[in-house]
């Protein structure tokens, strides 16, 4: 099976929740989103309420992968940073650590420059949480903390989820 | 590659629906969509052509209510199905927990469903899947045209591991759920063994 699954335990789950509402009030930005780059939404911070955060993290993600290969394409290793710019809102994406990406959304409250420059200091402060997730995710199941509720699944309570 | 989040309580999966152009892959994922309630689905993503052709994917994520606590999530993506779209299919097999093939039952597809039974092997390889190990459903698509190939015609030629197979007509949608209903319990069933 290629990859190990993606554990997220309360303690990380804080941690970058801290990193990102921090780097969304240095950036200035309307909205921070974590994503990995299967598409799943890992956090999301700010003015969220306004948008559709699932589909958001499955088109980034999408962006994302697609503008990979257009780079492997021409003979580059990534594009490390994707900026769309619109009439009021921008987004700025970016990849940490090779695994994950994040994007921020802001308008005319904040600055390109000012985004980049504290990307650059939070994607250090989220490689850092990643790191203990990703060493996590790969261990055994059982040894996380709390054990691992799935073992316990019972084909009555698959069934249950397709009752209606 | 699941995704549990222990902080939110929740579990996310991927599942693809994969097959040759045509086949009714974006069909069945729309009609899950109109039959899904609204508070259990997301919104109905189609990066698609002006001629509804799918062109890079189809995107539907659906919350199937709570096991042992946990909400479950599934995320349902369609590959566009032309051959020539192999850069596109690559890249959303990336981190699938399982696979839906849709073939097409009209006799002159099923080369085309050969051929893209042998795409989904080879991306998958390239993904470092093996289709032989991961959750995988075969649905014959399009039974109701005339010019279907007989069932035990298409098991012969498309049926490979013991997969669970359903016969769907899916405009109308006859199999479409209980297609889903089988890979997403493959998956689960998966998760329990903790891979």
């Amino acid at each position: 099976m290629a990859g190990a699954d993606l554990i997220l335990h309360p303690e990380e789950y804080e941690r970058i929740r801290e990193v990102m509402a921090r780097l969304r009030s240095e950036c200035n930005a309307k909205m921070v989103f974590l994503i990995d780059k299967n598409g799943q939404q890992i956090c999301a911070q700010g003015e969220t309420d306004a948008i559709d955060t699932t589909a958001l993290a499955s088109l980034a993600a999408g962006n994302v992968a697609a503008t990979d290969s257009l780079a492997r394409l021409i003979g580059e290793k990534e594009f490390s940073i994707l900026f769309h710019e619109g009439e009021r809102d921008n987004l700025h994406i970016s990849v940490v650590a090779g695994r994950v990406i994040l994007v921020v959304i802001f308008d005319e409250r904040s600055s390109l420059g000012l985004v980049r420059l504290r990307v650059k200091r939070g994607s250090t402060d989220l490689r850092t949480v990643l790191e203990t997730v990703w060493s996590r995710s790969a261990a055994p199941r059982k040894a996380a903390a709390g054990g691992s509720p799935f073992g316990e699944i019972t084909d009555e309570d698959i069934d249950r989820l397709f009752s209606d | 590659m699941t995704f549990i989040n222990y902080a939110a309580r929740e579990i996310n999966c991927k599942l693809v629906y994969y097959g040759p152009g045509l086949g009714g892959k974006t069909t069945n994922i729309k009609f899950v969509y109109e039959k899904t309630n609204p508070t259990s689905k997301g919104k109905l993503i189609s990066l698609a052509t002006e001629t509804d052709r799918t062109l890079f994917f189809d995107f539907l994520p659906l919350d199937l209510g709570e096991i042992r606590g946990f909400r479950t999530r599934f995320h349902l993506y369609t590959v566009p199905g032309q051959v020539f779209y192999d850069a596109s299919r690559k890249l959303i097999l990336k981190g699938v927990d399982g696979v839906v093939f849709v073939a097409d039952s009209q006799a002159a597809r099923m080369d085309a469903n050969l051929e893209s039974l042998k795409n989904l092997e080879l991306n998958l390889k390239e993904q470092g899947y093996d289709i032989k190990t991961i959750p995988y459903v075969l649905q014959f698509n399009k039974r109701d045209l005339p010019t279907s190939t007989p069932f035990e015609e298409m098991k012969r030629r498309l049926h490979f591991k013991g997969e669970p197979i359903f016969e769907a007509i899916a405009n109308k949608g006859t199999g479409v759920f209980e297609t889903l209903k089988m890979i997403a319990k493959m998956v689960l069933l998966e998760l329990r063994k903790g891979k």
